[in-house]
């Protein structure tokens, strides 16, 4: 109350030296706006920011504690703004002299983020070097992968068994890696299913997924010479809810007793009802996802697994696309140069002073 | 005991029933169930589609505000119904290049942030990282730890050589790294889904038949 009475006699002062700028590297739509402090900041109780669009009318568009130097106002993009900063004691408002004139743009480059750019020219460049090189025809090495041995005799088991195939793409995106990866792996299993006129089950849970799966299905069958063994039935859209989804699988797993359970995808919670329902049928399980938590289910409930990266290589390995073939020799060349630089931070790290945690922001 | 009297419990608790009956063997119950739950949660997503998404974002703003520039996904949207008109079905390969590019860039630089370069900062030994773990001296022992366990897993996961020697040495203590992170995985899932069994146990036992509280 005192302190009150006290600057109503004496009057407060106004923050000086306003100064508004746009955000460097941001996506737009923000100013910031700073002050100095005001004389009698340890008494007031905050700022008052005011905004103008002509230099004359000002609005509050924010307050701010005392003590506070800077605020953030969010704007549109190539207006021009004028902001006076009001130092606030109860009902008394001291106003500062108006900012210079300022307009908020977005960026084109963040500068923050440059280290992620370097990291995808460099990754990005060694991915087309190599599909280059696969191109031109020059043998890329990749190593066998145990699971993809796997394929032909799980196909070979349901023939002679006279049994389906279920091949289950789990609840990914068209976007998910895994998914794309999942339906290059499709793409070869239903070549062997053709061939060898094995009923082929393909239960979806996304519309876009299944129209591609759809597509490749029926590709294969055209490219082998079977276009007439096609059931174009093979391929359905089930649910798009996970455990409808689940439910709705563990149903055709029950009925059909397919002889092999392909479960190659993205997956979530439902990965262990699935692969447990499988294992109890009796059937061959090959399974793949890069989704981290449900690779211990699969582990577990599987015969064979593709851990993470191994999908997207075996889909490489399975499919010998020069594409995907360039993609994961670029990637293992990128591994390398992770851990060049994970060694080489480590060194320099240890042995200087010099913040190089801040190259890894 | 107080049973519940709400029709909507008892619906519930009779379809969970019939879903667990399926621990017993696939059954005419089970079968019931799980065709009411594929159809039940497809005429929802179609709902939820029309009305939380074709009407609010595309329909109305289109057709009643005029917005012309919704005409391209509308469009574009379109395109995915080609599928059914054989002579035109290649044209549902435009939305879906389209939809892959767009995510493909959103993707790439967010997944190059998140799990590369964030896990490199965590990864390099440094003092700081060694005082991370609020371990004391301990710090550096996990610190050394994760790094040869990132260096080791990363050689797993390089398909440029067979796993012989030197690489094939380093790849096999990958491994080791990798399942234990997956047992660890595995028992914290485990203790989710037991709670989610605890809470459907809860609602037949209690909110159906009110035998607990």
């Amino acid at each position: 109350m005192i302190t009150i009475l006290l600057l109503w006699i004496t009057g407060i002062g106004p923050p000086a030296n306003v100064r508004a700028h746009d955000v460097p590297s941001d996506g737009g739509g923000v100013v910031v706006i700073e002050w100095n402090l005001a004389p009698d900041d340890a008494l007031l109780d905050g700022y008052e920011i005011h905004r103008s669009e002509n230099g004359v009318d000002f609005v509050k568009v924010g307050f701010i504690g005392r003590g506070r130097r800077s605020f953030q106002d969010q704007t549109h993009d190539g207006t021009t703004y004028v902001y006076k900063v009001a130092a606030v004691s109860d009902t008394l408002r001291a106003f500062s002299l108006p900012s210079a004139e300022v307009t908020s743009h977005a960026s084109w480059i963040n500068v923050a983020k440059l280290n992620i750019y370097v990291a995808m020219i460099i990754f990005g460049g060694l991915i087309l070097y190599f599909i280059s090189c696969a191109r031109r025809g020059k043998a890329l090495f990749i190593r066998k992968i145990a699971g993809l041995q796997a394929i032909d005799d799980a196909v070979g088991r349901a023939t002679e068994m006279g049994k389906p195939i279920l091949y289950v793409l789990g609840l990914g995106y068209i976007e998910d890696i895994a998914t794309i990866a999942s339906l290059n792996i499709l793409g070869e299993v239903a070549k062997k299913t053709a061939q060898y006129n094995t009923k082929l089950i393909v239960p979806n849970a996304d519309p876009i997924v299944y129209t591609v799966a759809r597509e490749i299905v029926k590709e294969s069958y055209t490219n082998v010479g079977r276009p007439d063994a096609y059931d174009p039935e093979s391929v359905f859209f089930l649910a798009r809810e996970q455990m409808a989804y689940a439910a709705g699988v563990d149903g055709i797993m029950m009925r059909e007793k397919p002889a092999t359970n392909f479960l190659v995808g993205y997956f979530a919670a439902e990965s262990l009802v699935l692969a447990e329902t499988g294992a109890a049928t009796g059937a061959i399980q090959i399974a793949g996802t890069d989704a981290l938590s449900q690779l211990p289910f699969f582990v577990t409930a599987c015969d064979y697994t593709l851990i993470g990266e191994e999908l997207y290589a075996a889909s490489a390995y399975i499919s010998k696309r020069p594409l995907l073939l360039g993609a994961i020799k670029g990637e293992d060349y990128a591994k390398v140069i992770i851990a060049a630089a994970l060694i080489l931070a480590s060194i320099i790290g240890l042995l200087s002073r010099f913040p190089i945690l801040n190259l890894f922001q | 005991m107080n049973i519940s009297t709400d029709p909507w419990i008892w619906i519930a608790s009779i379809l969970s029933l019939a879903i667990l009956s399926f621990l017993y063997k696939e059954n005419p119950i089970f079968r019931a169930a799980e065709h009411i739950f594929l159809g039940v949660a497809n005429g929802y997503l179609v709902t939820f589609y029309w009305h939380r998404i074709l009407m609010p974002i595309l329909f109305r703003p289109l057709f009643q505000q005029g917005d012309l520039l919704l005409i391209i996904p509308f469009v574009v949207g379109i395109l995915y119904l080609t599928r059914f008109i054989p002579r035109l079905s290649w044209l549902v390969r435009i939305p879906i290049a389209i939809y892959m590019g767009y995510w493909t860039g959103v993707l790439i630089p967010a997944t190059i942030q998140a799990q590369i370069i964030k896990q490199m900062q965590g990864t390099v030994l440094t003092s700081q990282n060694f005082q991370a773990w609020n371990a004391g001296s301990w710090g550096i022992v996990w610190s050394v730890i994760i790094f040869i366990g990132v260096l080791c897993t990363l050689s797993y996961f390089y398909f440029s050589r067979e796993h012989k020697g030197v690489i094939g040495a380093t790849s096999r203590v990958g491994i080791v790294f990798v399942m234990t992170g997956f047992g660890a995985a595995f028992g914290y899932t485990v203790m989710a889904r037991i709670s989610l069994l605890i809470g459907q146990l809860q609602f037949l036992l209690g909110d159906w038949l009110g035998i607990i509280k």
